[in-house]
């Protein structure tokens, strides 16, 4: 069975007239890491919340392990646990407290409860740091009693809204070590949003988003193989020139972004000699690679992945 | 979009009784430790209305006359005014932390919990409630001690009417700061309600020979009757004409009970697609 279902979902707020969500539709097995990937407005948010119900969509529908969450929406609750991008945890509570609070909304009690919070905060490394007040652990350490917290009641998936932001590189890390080991153990279902490349890339499977529409999905993998060459990004002082220089010479699809001029080859190594020698006065600096995640963004939309305002060192 | 009977009946079903109790005990419970642990509202909510009863309370003893007669005393008169000014400020700002809870904070899980929104509601008001009689507590030792005359039954009707005005008042702030999202607004705009809603419940002096507009913003203001009540239960008003009745008082109040709580239901269940 299929963890999510998504289908024909669409989004406007009211009172606007923009649809932030164009009708997506999307598969997610389960015991898997999904990633939507997406600059800034591309709708990862609102997706977001529609998927933890707390938004009702427009129009279209969402099945969590086939129950439908705008319907059935307690009974979807149940199998969802949420981890939000900005903390969800009272930093005037203990771990503990949090944990026992977030357990009680959910039904558990008594001895069914205690237990599961000794495994909760053994499994995420928090046992010394159980009766601490959490306004006073660390920015990785309160992303793990988030997921402590969004794992409280066993749920069969876990959706995460963008969930390194604020962390350090080093506990960016060690969250994606917990995801992966969270998967292999408890087999939960996790997706995840989030707008930076290289967290993207360890998901085991990705769609991208881009203005409201899934625009690719598959693995990483998978994505990059569709662009089968190589990638080689010239620099020139006359973009427009080389591009239809090129085009003469070798047709294809080169495109500008950023003032560069981003070309797809399948031997491209063999191309950077002849360029320099075909276009001497038009080629500044030739940068040659394999294909990335952002390469398929901007092949499938024209324009680059940072073009949205987002930060790139983000 | 769910609406509030949908929530109150329908879909609510779905989840047990039990659980839908302890979502609520949960989250009062949260209010209290947050409140215990909070030092700084445990004084800031008492004694500004003491200091406020002893100055402004000798102050105007000695000008202060009822009717033609005298004897009465301005302190016992100030009193429950001053009661009723400790519930209004710490029913309606407990309120204020569902704004920051809301856009970042504990608030989104609980969104997102299986529990109906009204649960939401009913932990809050009762949390905020509690919170308003634990704050008036040492006051009304206080009053005691200065002298004024508890009897039992005179306890059990002030414990129903301030728990009806606490409930009226948190379901307004609760309604305020759900529907807003800064809490420098909700300071701006309860500061512009609630003082003038003391100011014209007779707290201070009497409200009699009034200009006929003042006197209606009187009349449809929920503390008149919370004022009133107090006073007739604490001393014989005697003199003053124009207090309502112990009978309009209990019916306006819970009149404003249950059109504020509705509300309250309403705003929560309105969809957040926001």
């Amino acid at each position: 069975m299929d963890a999510v279902r998504i289908s024909g979902l669409r989004h406007s707020y009211p009172k606007t007239d923009t649809e932030v969500l164009k009708g997506i539709s999307l598969s997610v097995p389960e015991r898997l890491i999904f990633g939507f990937l997406g600059p800034n407005g591309s709708g990862k948010t609102t997706l977001f919340k529609i998927l933890s119900t707390l938004f009702v969509s427009t129009s279209g529908s969402v099945e969590v392990f086939g129950i439908n969450t705008s319907r059935n929406p307690y009974e979807a609750r149940k199998l969802i646990g949420t981890v939000f991008q900005f903390p969800s945890i009272d930093l005037k509570l203990t771990v503990d407290e949090n944990l026992r609070h977030h357990g009680h909304l959910y039904g558990m009690r008594g001895e069914e409860l205690n237990s599961r919070i000794d495994e909760q905060v053994e499994r995420f490394g928090l046992l010394e740091k159980r009766a601490e007040f959490t306004g006073k652990l660390s920015g990785g350490q309160r992303r793990r009693v988030e997921l402590a917290k969004g794992m409280i009641h066993s749920p069969k998936l876990l959706i995460m809204d963008e969930p390194s932001t604020g962390l350090d590189p080093s506990a960016r890390l060690s969250l994606w070590e917990t995801l992966c080991e969270l998967k292999e153990s408890s087999g939960v279902t996790i997706l995840l949003t989030t707008h930076l490349i290289t967290e993207a890339e360890k998901c085991d499977r990705l769609a991208i988003l881009n203005k409201g529409e899934i625009i690719a999905s598959g693995s990483p993998k998978k994505l990059k193989g569709e662009i089968g060459g190589d990638i080689l990004t010239v620099s020139s002082h006359s973009p427009l020139e080389f591009i239809s220089r090129y085009k003469e010479k070798y047709g294809g699809n080169p495109v500008q972004l950023n003032g560069k001029v981003r070309v797809e080859h399948e031997n491209g190594y063999r191309l950077v000699p002849e360029l320099v020698d075909a276009f001497p006065d038009l080629v500044d600096s030739i940068t040659y690679g394999k294909p990335t995640l952002e390469d398929i963004f901007a092949l499938r939309t024209g324009r680059s992945f940072w073009s949205g305002g987002a930060d790139k060192n983000e | 979009m769910r609406s509030v009977p949908d929530v109150l009946s329908g879909a609510a079903g779905q989840i047990k009784m039990s659980n839908q109790l302890l979502g609520i005990a949960t989250l009062w419970q949260r209010e209290m430790v947050r409140f215990y642990r909070d030092k700084s509202r445990v004084i800031g909510g008492l004694v500004p209305p003491v200091i406020f009863w002893v100055f402004i309370g000798s102050g105007f003893s000695g000008s202060f006359r009822v009717g033609t007669g005298d004897g009465m005393n301005y302190m016992v008169y100030f009193f429950p005014g001053i009661i009723t000014l400790i519930f209004l400020f710490t029913s309606v700002f407990s309120n204020m932390s569902i704004i920051e809870d809301k856009v970042q904070g504990f608030m989104q899980s609980v969104l997102v919990a299986p529990v109906p929104r009204y649960v939401i509601v009913v932990g809050k008001v009762f949390g905020s409630t509690t919170l308003a009689f634990i704050q008036a507590l040492p006051f009304l030792v206080i009053g005691y001690f200065a002298g004024i005359n508890f009897r039992a039954e005179m306890l059990f009707e002030m414990v129903i009417i301030l728990f009806s005005i606490a409930f009226v008042l948190s379901s307004i702030g609760f309604i305020v700061a759900w529907v807003l999202d800064s809490s420098q607004g909700f300071h701006a705009i309860m500061n512009m309600f609630l003082m003038p809603m003391w100011l014209l419940s007779g707290a201070l002096f009497p409200l009699e020979n009034l200009p006929v507009w003042l006197e209606w913003m009187v009349k449809v203001n929920p503390l008149t009757y919370a004022v009133a009540a107090l006073q007739r239960v604490i001393f014989d008003p005697g003199l003053i004409t124009t207090l309502p009745t112990m009978r309009q008082c209990y019916i306006v109040i819970f009149v404003y009970c249950a059109v504020c709580f509705l509300g309250a239901l309403f705003v929560a269940n309105r969809g957040n697609n926001r």
